[in-house]
């Protein structure tokens, strides 16, 4: 068998989380804060769980081990023209299916049908004893059980080791535009991304820009259709269409937090679209913080260089890099979740949310 | 009744409330005996009718502390047996919590009590063009707490989910007492999604006291496509094909044969003649994408073979074919004195492999049943008829039901696509999890509920049989006002 840190089966998985007292799964790495535990804690790799277990297009679905870097998994999808439709995100980076579930982060394109937590159908894990269980199913419609694997979405390693996990697909559209239409203030930003959000355009995506006057809208589906909605679209904001070099360039940089500055730290804050322009403010006074506003406005991603203290978060927040504590603003805390804590990982093998 | 007819634990109940909220008069326990489920029913100790959140709260803590077993109850809809009562337990009706706290369309979030009508958000919403997508067929009646409990789906699962995929956030008191705030008005969220492991606990965590709800535009613009096949194949094939075509239709359901009749009987509807089963396929968007798509959506039907293709020509034409849709399963309903509904899932490709041996099995065995199924998610609705006054007419009709949702879990499916597991399928949630995920699902329950007080008797396979049986339709059904399915 493979070193006990880096198994290529759910049961060498198992015996990897068996084998020490404390132990964090790892992907590629692309959000490293996750798994950056202080203290003696064993880091399983999930480099050698990967490809595909099924893939039925005519089904909607794919099962696939949690090691499966999502940028593969795309490809595959791709080929049947089918796809993720919340955009997993750092695919050029490596980002792995099981460390996109565990962080919980989601694209530009969940804006549309929704995010990970709508998509995903079941998991196959590795509890706190060591035990490997399913739960969920591999068919689109399934209510039998409690929906753990809704719950692994964002959990971040601390409840159990991902090792294959099932989703629901979409076909993909046939054709797509962007169009940058001018911001001139927040105000402006709020006003395109909740009258985008109520339009009759059915829009694929909505992000705004931060540091340009500008909100970025995306639409998909059948390319005789587009023209029309586009040039609809313009008529209310001004602004301009993208060539399609520069709109793929554009989401992918958003895709890939291309416009962060290197080796510094990043955080997810949830926010909703009427604050915006309050959580603009905060990011601005923050000496050299870059964001950028996701989701219809339902997410910032906040990026500063290494070193920078940060304030206290108004709004609840996630870190994916850099050092500090993993949740930012206010948080709530209930007895049930250290019970449910207790139930998945009785001996507290996985590090604790709070670490 | 006066009060020193209550029992002592029912005195205690009765002083912590307001007057008028605990019901004990036999005919007013006899209206919640029962549920969508028809064939059990069980007589609670007393049902309580709070009116606030804090009264909520107040109950679920008392019944905590003395170990008082309980029901939270919408408008008892639910076809599994969810809100079947405990005898020694009570019912926590909810219908009277059920205020809109709080509309933002800008944001497209409302903020309901449990007992709102699942309809009634929609309605609340609509004249800011938006809707709550979940729509079982219940929708006039059912609560959204009780969507919540369940899960439920509805027709247009495929392209939006079901319930959970519309709950942002919620506040629920669990059964220790604890009251628990998990996400909020954001479609984004960080940590483990906590909302998202309440919707569907069956109420087996606790009662959810205020829900935060997705709304979403209404869209523009919809095409309806009744299409008319010789054969259930030929109908199965044309989904495979509606389906590999890329599109992505809002809704793809199937009728059958003796749903078309029922239907025909009942509400008038029309169908091509001479067709076993018929397919409806719905497109919706805006006019430039529909108008794209309904074209490609018309080659593809002209080419699967149809003994007639009827595309709705009007809004009136569109609300007559679904019209017909849900009223399907009330229509076959009145052809027998009782009915059970199973909704089990199976791959897509494999209905067809699936409704055969249903109907191989329902002559063999001398048992009617009519299907009607969301088609584009698997999820089958066999609606299997009995008359409950017939000795061992019960049992035959659930010993179908067992080889179907047997079939189902063989095929790779699920025992549920969107009714739960509740009473009436707990026997089989060991066919599909293995004994140490049942161990597992029994364990958290037990971190939400450790003395087992909520909604006891769902969901988990127990030795005591559930309840009594009994016959005929329930009371909305007979009215028309609900169906099951």
């Amino acid at each position: 068998m493979s070193s006990p840190c880096q198994p290529a089966t759910l049961a060498e998985l198992a015996e990897a989380v068996r084998s020490a007292p404390r132990v964090i799964a790892v992907g590629a790495g692309t959000k490293p804060r996750l798994a950056q535990i202080a203290g003696s804690c064993m880091r399983i790799s999930t480099a050698k769980l990967t490809g595909f277990i099924e893939y039925e297009p005519s089904e909607f679905t794919f099962t696939a081990l949690a090691g499966t870097p999502v940028r593969e998994i795309a490809a595959i999808l791709a080929e049947r023209g089918q796809y993720l439709p919340f955009d997993p995100m750092l695919g050029e980076a490596g980002a792995t299916l099981g460390g996109t579930v565990a962080a919980g982060v989601n694209g530009p394109g969940r804006w549309r049908y929704g995010g990970l937590r709508d998509f995903i159908l079941g998991v196959r894990f590795v509890d706190g004893a060591g035990r490997v269980l399913r739960m969920g199913g591999k068919v689109v419609k399934n209510a039998a059980g409690f929906d753990l694997p809704k719950f692994f979405v964002g959990s971040a390693g601390r409840f159990g080791v991902l090792g294959e996990i099932s989703f629901k697909v979409f076909p993909r559209p046939a054709a797509t535009r962007t169009l940058r239409l001018r911001a001139a203030d927040d105000a402006a930003r709020v006003q395109i991304l909740t009258a985008g959000a109520a339009a009759r355009w059915e829009l694929d995506a909505i992000d705004a820009a931060l540091d340009e006057p500008a909100v970025y809208a995306r639409l998909a589906g059948p390319e005789p259709a587009l023209g029309g909605l586009a040039a609809e679209i313009l008529g209310r904001f001004p602004g301009e269409e993208l060539p399609p070099d520069e709109a793929r360039e554009r989401w992918r940089a958003v895709g890939e937090f291309a416009w962060a500055p290197p080796g510094g730290s990043l955080v997810k804050l949830v926010i909703t679209p009427l604050q915006l322009p309050e959580v603009a403010a905060w990011v601005r006074v923050q000496e050299g913080a870059r964001a950028w506003c996701s989701a219809g406005g339902n997410v910032v991603y906040v990026a500063r260089p290494a070193g920078a203290a940060w304030p206290a978060s108004p709004w609840p927040g996630l870190r994916l890099r850099g050092d500090g504590e993993l949740w930012l603003g206010p948080r709530r805390s209930y007895a049930v979740q250290e019970a449910v804590k207790a139930t998945l990982d009785p001996e507290k093998r996985f590090p604790g949310l709070e670490e | 009744m006066s009060s020193s007819a209550y029992s002592p634990v029912l005195r205690r109940l009765v002083a912590l409330l307001p007057a008028g909220r605990v019901l004990t008069g036999p005919a007013q326990l006899a209206a919640y005996e029962s549920d969508g489920l028809t064939a059990f029913h069980a007589r609670p100790l007393a049902v309580v009718v709070p009116e606030t959140q804090e009264e909520t709260i107040a109950v679920v803590r008392f019944c905590h502390a003395e170990k008082l077993p309980f029901v939270a109850r919408g408008s008892g809809t639910s076809l599994s047996g969810g809100s079947l009562p405990v005898p020694d337990g009570i019912v926590i009706a909810l219908n009277r919590l059920n205020r809109l706290v709080r509309l933002d369309p800008a944001q497209r979030v409302a903020v309901v009590e449990p007992g709102i009508v699942n309809l009634a958000v929609t309605a609340a919403a609509q004249p800011h063009g938006l809707h709550f997508a979940p729509d079982p067929s219940s929708q006039p009646v059912c609560t959204i707490g009780g969507n919540v409990a369940f899960n439920a789906g509805g027709a247009h699962c495929l392209k939006y989910g079901m319930t959970s995929n519309h709950v942002l956030g919620l506040k629920a008191v669990l059964a220790t007492g604890e009251v628990v705030e998990f996400g909020g008005p954001s479609r984004e969220q960080i940590g483990p999604d906590w909302t998202g492991l309440f919707v569907g606990n069956e109420g087996l965590f606790g009662v959810a006291l205020e829900v935060t709800l997705q709304l979403l535009p209404r869209a523009e613009c919809f095409h309806t496509v009744l299409a008319g096949y010789a054969t259930l194949e030929q109908a199965g094939d044309a989904v495979a094909a509606v389906v590999a075509s890329g599109l992505l239709p809002g809704a793809i359901e199937i009728m059958e044969k003796l749903a078309l009749e029922a239907a025909t009987a009942a509400v008038h509807a029309e169908y091509p003649p001479g067709c076993e089963a018929v397919l409806i396929v719905e497109l919706e968007g805006p006019r430039e994408v529909v108008a794209v798509e309904r074209g490609r959506l018309e080659e593809i039907l002209a080419a699967s073979q149809p003994v007639e293709i009827r595309p709705a020509r009007d809004a009136a034409e569109r609300m007559a074919i679904w019209k017909g849709r849900k009223s399907a399963f009330s229509a076959v309903g009145r052809l027998s004195p009782d009915f059970i509904v199973q909704d089990g899932v199976v791959p897509r490709r494999r209905l067809g492999e699936a409704l055969r041996k249903i109907n191989t099995w329902s002559r063999e065995m001398g048992i009617r049943c009519a299907n009607v199924f969301h088609a584009g998610d698997g999820n089958l609705h066999p609606l299997i008829l009995y008359d409950g006054r017939v000795d061992g007419a019960l049992q035959q009709a659930e010993e179908l039901a067992g080889r179907i949702l047997r079939m189902c879990v063989e095929m790779g499916g699920s025992i549920t696509g969107e009714h739960g597991i509740g009473v009436e399928k707990r026997d089989y949630l060991g066919v599909m999890f293995a004994p140490e995920e049942v161990d597992l699902l029994r364990r958290l329950r037990a971190a939400h509920d450790p003395f087992g007080l909520a909604n006891p008797g769902k969901m988990f396979p127990e030795s005591s049989a559930p309840a009594l049986a009994q016959s005929g339709l329930h009371p909305l059904e007979k009215s028309g006002v609900i169906s099951r399915e």
